[in-house]
Formats: C-alpha cells, structure tokens, sequence
C-alpha cells in the first residue's frame, strides 16, 4: 500500500462521517423551508429553536434525569464495588450474577421488562419509571469501572486504618472515596452522557407527561426533516463538540 | 458496625437489581407464556402460543430479513474498518490519538442525532441527489431515503467505530517483526497477511463482529428513522407489538427470542475467543 492511497483511504472513512453532519450544520444557516438550493444565510431557524419553549422543557428534564441517576447509580454502584473488592460474603456470586444479568441483556429487553414490570406495578411512566431504567443500566458501568481501580489499592491501607481505631463509614468517607476520585469522576460523566444520550431504553418507559430531549428529537425526526430540527441537532453537535474538547485540554494539561 | 455498613452497601444494590434487573426479566418470561388479551397485559393462562406465532411466516420473514441486514453490514463493517484500523494502528503515536480522536467525535453527539443527519443526507431532495444531479449523473433523483439500503447506511454509520475500535487494539499491540519473519522464511505480503496478521488479531475481528452484529438487530429507531413504514429490524418487530399492536405477550415473546439469539451469539464469542465467562473479567 502505497502512502497517498492509505491518506485516500482514511480521508474517504472520515468524509463519510462527517459529511452528514457538516451538511446539516450548513443547511440550519439556509433561508430556505424545503428547497436544499442555497437561498441566502440566516439565523432564523436558531431563533425558532430558542423560542420554542417545549423543547427547553425536555432539555431541562434530560438534564436533571440524567444528574439525578448518575447520582444515585454512582452511590450505589460504588458502594457495591468496594464490597466486591473488599468482603468476603455469603451470596457474592448472587450479586455478581444480577450484574452480569444486566450487563449482557440487549437495551431494547431491559427497555421492555420494566415496561411490563411497571405496568403490573401500577407506576406511571414519567420522571420516576425513567430515574429507575436509567440508574439501573448505568449501575453495572459504574462497578466495573471502580472495581477495576479499586484492585490497585493495596489491602493493607484499609488495615491499618482499622488498626487505628477507624469505623468501616470512616475508612469509606476518609480513604477509599479520595483515593477512588478520578474513577468516580471519571464513571459520573460516562453515566451522565449515557443518561443524557440514551433513546432505546427510554422510549419504552417514558410518558407523555415526562418529555426528554433524544426521544423529543426523535419524534420530531419521524415526521421529517426541518430547518429548525437541523439548527438544534447542529447547536447539540456544537456542544458535545465543546465539552469533548475541553476536557481533552484539560486532561492533557494535567499531564504536563 | 462493620457488618452494618456491609449489609448496608450490598443489601441496597441487591434489592435493586434484584426488582429492577432479575424480577422484571422473570415477569418478562412469565408473560411470555401468557395468553394475548386486548383489554388486559395478559390472560393468566399457560399456552406456548406466542412463540409458536414467530414461526409464522410473516415474522419468521422479519427474522430473516434482520439477520440478512445484520450480516450484511457486519461484513460492510469489517471490510470499511479492517484496513482503516490498520492504517492508523500505523501511524506514528500522535497521529494515532488525533486519528482516534476524530473517530469517536462525531460518537458524543446522540446516535438520534446522527441518524437524523444521515436522513437529511439521503432524502429526495437531499445533498448527496443534488450533487448527483448537477454532475449529470443521474437525471432522477433516486428515492433513496425509506429503503432497506438507507438503513443498512445508517446502521453502518452508527456502528462502524464499534467494529474498528477492537481491531485496532490487536493491532497496535501486533508485533511487526513477526511480519519480517515470515518474510525471511519467504512468504510475500498477501501470505503474511493471510497466516499471520489475520490470525493474530482475530480475537479483534470477533470481537468487533460481535458489537456490531447484536446491535444491528435491535437498533430500532434507525430503521425507523430511515426505512420508513417498513419494519426491518428485530427491534421494531418487539416496539411494534408493544407499542402498537398492542400484543405484550407476542412482544415478550420476541424479546426472550432474542435474549436467546444474543446469548448464542456471545457464548460463541467466548468459545471462539478460547475465553472462559469470567467474572473478573466482566465485572
């Protein structure tokens, strides 16, 4: 393979991931409702997209469904992982199997088995049916990523810390929290973007009461494309866009 | 005090997952040998009705169908990401993280998003028919949005890093002079390719299919998106029967069918993989 067909290569697989979202990015700027002839530049569908309160709604709902699960599958599944690692208990393997249950069950069952389960529970969907599917996929993501830290601790640390007179909160608030940080942090902002992006799940658990953001879009996306649809679909690129590149920076800073 | 915290720690997140994980599947399982009732989730009458339904031919041909699309755009995927991985897991380091880096971009933004992208990409009256048009290559546009070729794109979009990510592990961890050798000992480089590179990263190859042929079952908001009307995938067969026709027991029915199919599909990852299902792997 010769050098300028490898950069060929490359350039086509990139063109064909990016081409359908810098097409939409330039479309949002046109004056135009159906034609995709350039008719002339102008911020009118970003306007439509701020004026349309629905939407803001959604996102407002996203957001805090999806800090409040991340919050909730963060202290549960980090407490789970530290017993992992650290105890010896009856029903181990139990816990272990419900995991593992979990993790390799496809998104669309696990979407479907609370439906039923809610539905037989007499729970309407909205907020609360949503906070429980999601704290619940995010959970297994959480322990493994702590667990994996917390096998690099060395044993003795907790030890001595009993030694010294420490009680098992204590040990838990004073050493194995700071010293698991950046995999805490690092598990809260994967089950954030998951929270905040999921749709699979969602759709089945998710009322008309309680709208969020991607099955909003997605819904929207059903009944065609729209200006307006491409303006927010390129302002939500824009910011993913940002936030990757931020902490790509800020990551890279700490190195040095 | 110690016991406390501990039964405190594990007692939360088994009930959790025992409710929300385990109890949800079994009622799952459960309803799936139930008999459809329209005004009610389900009869409490045991019949094996529901998943001798899927083997009627009309979903036996969905069946089909999604696991041709399936098939079809795992081997799109490894054909695309075999030699894209390759040429990276080349490139000196700093290219390679910025080559990385500009893989997975565009994978922040909601794959809802994205599929939304590729829709406006492929309609009617879309970009790529336009410029199709003005190169005077073709002189109608071509209805490519709401086809099964749509939804095999679109899949492939989403779904291609999956493919690539696995591989380019194996192969950046690939010994170059185990290629030398073999062209020492006379082999020329389609043969070194063949017995030696494509054997040792198969593991990346297997893995890869995996994450891309499972998912490509059930993703069914991308075939909704871009097939139209048309239900193509596994997934919109199960969204179908729940959220429209309304049949929960045919629907849960499907669901453990395909429980089932994933199940397979990984064990003979596993075996494959001469990995043993190992706990501390997982978890």
């Amino acid at each position: 393979m010769t050098r300028s067909f490898k950069s060929i290569y490359l350039l086509l697989i990139y063109a064909f991931l990016y081409t359908p979202i810098v097409a939409l990015m330039v479309y949002s700027f046109n004056n135009a409702e159906f034609s995709m002839l350039w008719q002339g530049f102008t911020f009118n569908w970003y306007h439509e997209v701020m004026q349309d309160s629905n939407l803001w709604i959604a996102v407002w709902h996203s957001f805090y469904l999806a800090l409040s699960a991340t919050s909730s599958a963060l202290l549960m599944g980090t407490l789970a992982a530290i017993s992992l690692y650290r105890y010896q208990f009856r029903g181990k393997n139990v816990l272990q199997g419900l995991l593992f249950i979990v993790i390799i069950s496809p998104d669309i069952v696990l979407g479907i088995a609370l439906l039923i389960l809610f539905s037989l529970g007499n729970l309407a969907l909205g907020f609360w049916s949503l906070y429980i599917a999601h704290v619940t996929f995010c959970i297994p993501f959480v322990v493994i990523i702590i667990y994996s830290r917390a096998k690099s601790i060395d044993p003795n640390i907790f030890t001595a810390a009993s030694d010294l007179g420490a009680s098992e909160l204590q040990i838990f608030t004073r050493i194995t929290v700071p010293m698991l940080l950046p995999a805490i942090l690092s598990a809260g902002l994967l089950c954030f973007a998951l929270s905040f992006d999921d749709i699979v799940i969602s759709y089945f658990v998710s009322g008309p009461g309680f709208e969020i953001l991607p099955i909003k879009i997605f819904s929207m996306a059903r009944l065609g494309v729209t200006p307006e649809l491409n303006a927010l679909c390129s302002l939500l690129f824009v910011m993913t866009l940002t936030i990757v590149c931020a902490s790509q920076w800020v990551t890279r800073r700490k190195k040095q | 005090m110690k016991n406390r915290f501990q039964y405190f720690s594990v007692g939360l997140i088994s009930v959790w997952l025992g409710v929300f994980g385990l109890l949800s599947f079994l009622t799952m399982v459960v309803i799936s040998f139930m008999q459809h009732d329209a005004d009610h989730i389900a009869l409490m009458h045991f019949t094996f009705q529901n998943y001798y339904d899927l083997f009627n031919p009309i979903f036996f041909k969905i069946f089909l169908k999604s696991f041709y699309i399936a098939g079809i755009v795992t081997a799109l995927c490894l054909i695309l990401g075999y030699p894209f991985a390759y040429i990276i897991s080349r490139l000196p380091e700093r290219l390679q993280n910025l080559s990385l880096l500009l893989l997975l971009l565009p994978f922040w933004t909601s794959s809802v998003v994205r599929s939304y992208a590729m829709m406006s990409l492929l309609k009617t009256k879309g970009l790529l028919n336009s410029v199709l048009l003005a190169l005077g290559l073709i002189h109608q546009p071509l209805q490519l949005l709401f086809t099964n070729q749509a939804v095999t794109i679109g899949l492939i979009y989403n779904l291609l890093p999956f493919m690539i990510l696995p591989i380019y592990v194996n192969l950046e961890r690939f010994d170059r002079s185990l290629i030398e050798a073999a062209k020492d000992l006379g082999a020329n480089y389609i043969t070194a390719f063949r017995q030696v590179i494509i054997p040792l990263t198969m593991p990346g190859i297997l893995g890869g299919c995996t994450l891309v042929f499972l998912p490509a079952m059930t993703l069914f908001y991308i075939s909704d998106l871009l097939g139209g009307a048309k239900a193509v995938l596994l997934g919109n067969l199960i969204e179908d029967q729940f959220l429209t026709a309304n049949n929960w027991p045919r629907g849960a029915a499907t669901s453990v069918l395909l429980t089932v199919i994933m199940g397979i599909g990984l064990l003979i990852y596993w075996v494959k993989s001469n990995r043993r299902i190992n706990y501390d792997s997982v978890i």
